[in-house]
């Protein structure tokens, strides 16, 4: 018999989605209406921490601003979804002719897409002057770009109606849609990796100067990672907004990224699976520790732990839960010397 | 010596503030050969490297590589020229395995696009299999088989050099350039690393500027040898004729263990 680590990775891949689905599928006749919200929103946070592992991870710009992409998407994908008699009431605009028409509501599917893409170009403007600073100063630059965002989602009043935020969105996004979109995500990244792409990004994130000398062009590819991490964001956006079925700017503003961020230290950064595992440690123990929390009366008590978990983590096992790379090592203290 | 030049220099300098690291450096280096540049600390050799490589822009001064002006191009252009190097301060992916450090490497030698790899295409499989099968030949030609899966930052000082010029080898570059590839390793090690060289050069028809602090090393490698100090040049010739230069020597005395 053959041993699971010497099948081909394809095989492995196809395994790995068929138990993934035949789990959820389990799940999703058995379990209560409550422990199944708790896995969706699980998928929808891995698919957001997974993509910030392209660019936080394996390309190793500490980008804050992931929050910001995911608004993006959220924003375009309930744009475009709205049901079209509800637009008057909630004083949405309607949709212009080449975006289908005042009488077209798009589907979901293209809708996310979009939603991905427009992040995913949000992510090429943003990207092209960020992403030429390095370590902290990347991470508070990329956080700025997030604070233009949710100040632009406050004050376009027209398009997102402010502060007040989008109400009644349809609920499209099921267990299904997001676990199939996690899979997608991981997908891509693991045939990234697996290309010269990826590999030129790992090159990046180890040794710019080494990278340079073997003909790679640091830019293109630190963009490149960017850009489709935004993309996935943009999606986990889209997902989020048709899950909660309601949008306000300051949600997708410094919890929202420090979240995802926790995650993925937590999980491991680096790696293809570290993420899901973050995303799902993060999200069970805040609906573990909900019922705590209330009967204690201590609230907050679940960001108090999520700051220990962190600072554990960081402590004993900088590379995560998973074993990935150390995201945080641009804080440390440089070594001396070469060796 | 009368080829046609595979690098021509022509007055390079290159100044810090006030500090003229390079002044009016020159070489008209045929193709084949492998030269030794030598000179005391700070004398500006890696900075030479570092402005043929593209890491630095010159002051003044021209570079022409194969008939082509380089001069103030991106390290990566240079590079995929044919003009690899090495490091003076290993610059590894140190936390990558060693067989995916050579892969990296390769990276110039891949054509597929973006999308046809994310599909598996049979064009960008073809090219992975060619990656992977000169991985292979690079890590059985420096003995590097058994650590193939262990992290370059793991290895052995004297193994990570070795795989540092297999690396900027996986690039097939014309034109090598080797900042003190002994540099850390014992009289037998670098024996062995100067055999190795040899070998190379033969092997993938290369040509080689090798930065050396080693003397009899650099001595028995190189067939001319350049003298470098404070910038500027101040001798060349064969190893012989460089030994007995007596500005050479002047410019090494007081310098410990220079000349062992």
């Amino acid at each position: 018999m053959r041993r699971w680590t010497s099948l081909p990775g394809g095989v492995k891949f196809l395994l790995g989605i068929a138990a993934l689905f035949l789990v959820l599928f389990i799940a999703n006749s058995t379990l209560n209406r409550y422990v199944l919200h708790v896995i969706t929103l699980i998928g929808i946070y891995s698919v957001a921490t997974t993509s910030l592992n392209l660019t936080n991870g394996y390309t190793g710009l500490f980008s804050l601003g992931h929050a910001g992409f995911m608004a993006v998407g959220a924003y375009v994908a309930t744009l475009l979804t709205f049901p079209v008699r509800l637009r008057i009431a909630y004083n949405l605009p309607l949709l212009p002719s080449f975006l289908g028409g005042p009488e077209y509501q798009w589907p979901f599917l293209p809708a996310l897409i979009v939603g991905g893409i427009v992040a995913a170009i949000a992510a090429l403007f943003v990207g092209a002057p960020v992403l030429r600073l390095r370590g902290h100063y990347l991470s508070v630059a990329s956080l700025g770009f997030m604070v233009i965002i949710t100040t632009l989602a406050k004050g376009l009043k027209d398009l997102t109606r402010g502060a007040a935020g989008i109400q009644a969105i349809p609920r499209y996004t099921n267990i299904w849609w997001v676990y199939a979109w996690l899979v997608v995500t991981i997908y891509v990244i693991w045939r990234l990796l697996n290309s010269s792409y990826g590999r030129a990004m790992l090159a990046i994130r180890e040794s710019e100067t080494a990278a340079q000398s073997q003909g790679i062009h640091p830019m293109r590819y630190k963009l490149l990672s960017f850009v489709i991490g935004a993309f996935f964001a943009g999606i986990a956006g889209g997902l989020y907004a048709h899950f909660a079925r309601s949008i306000r700017p300051y949600e997708f503003s410094f919890y929202m990224t420090f979240h995802i961020v926790i995650m993925l230290i937590i999980g491991g950064a680096g790696t293809l699976l570290g993420p899901t595992v973050g995303a799902a440690i993060v999200i069970a123990l805040k609906y573990v520790l909900k019922p705590v929390e209330e009967g204690l009366g201590i609230y907050g008590l679940v960001e108090i732990i999520y700051a220990l978990m962190l600072i554990g983590v960081m402590l004993w096992r900088p590379e995560g839960i998973a074993g990935g790379v150390n995201p945080l090592k641009f804080l440390m203290p440089k070594r001396k010397g070469g060796s | 010596m009368e080829r046609e030049a595979l690098l021509r220099v022509e007055g390079l300098s290159k100044a810090f503030g006030g500090l003229w690291a390079v002044r009016d450096y020159r070489l008209s280096l045929p193709e084949g050969v492998i030269y030794g540049l030598i000179g005391p600390n700070g004398a500006g050799k890696t900075t030479i490297f570092n402005l043929i490589t593209g890491f630095l822009k010159p002051t003044g001064g021209k570079i022409i590589f194969a008939g082509v002006d380089i001069t103030g191009w991106r390290p990566d252009r240079i590079a995929h020229l044919g003009i690899a190097r090495t490091f003076q301060i290993l610059q590894l992916y140190r936390s990558l395995s060693v067989e995916m450090n050579l892969m990296i490497a390769h990276h110039k030698h891949t054509r597929y696009g973006l999308f046809p790899a994310l599909a598996g295409l049979p064009g960008y499989r073809r090219q992975e299999r060619e990656v992977r099968e000169r991985v292979a030949e690079l890590l059985e030609l420096f003995g590097l088989q058994e650590y193939r899966r262990a992290r370059a930052g793991t290895l052995p000082y004297g193994l990570q050099r070795k795989l540092d010029i297999a690396c900027a080898l996986a690039t097939e570059p014309r034109l090598l350039l080797l900042d003190e590839p002994s540099c850390g390793m014992n009289p037998r090690e670098a024996e062995e690393l100067a055999g190795l060289i040899r070998e190379v050069k033969e092997r993938f028809s290369l040509t080689l500027i090798v930065v050396e602090h080693r003397m009899p090393f650099i001595m028995g490698l190189a067939e001319r040898i350049q003298v470098l100090d404070h910038g500027g040049l101040i001798a060349e010739g064969t190893p012989e004729e460089v030994r007995s230069d007596p500005k050479v020597i002047e410019a090494y005395l007081g310098v410990e263990d220079a000349v062992a």
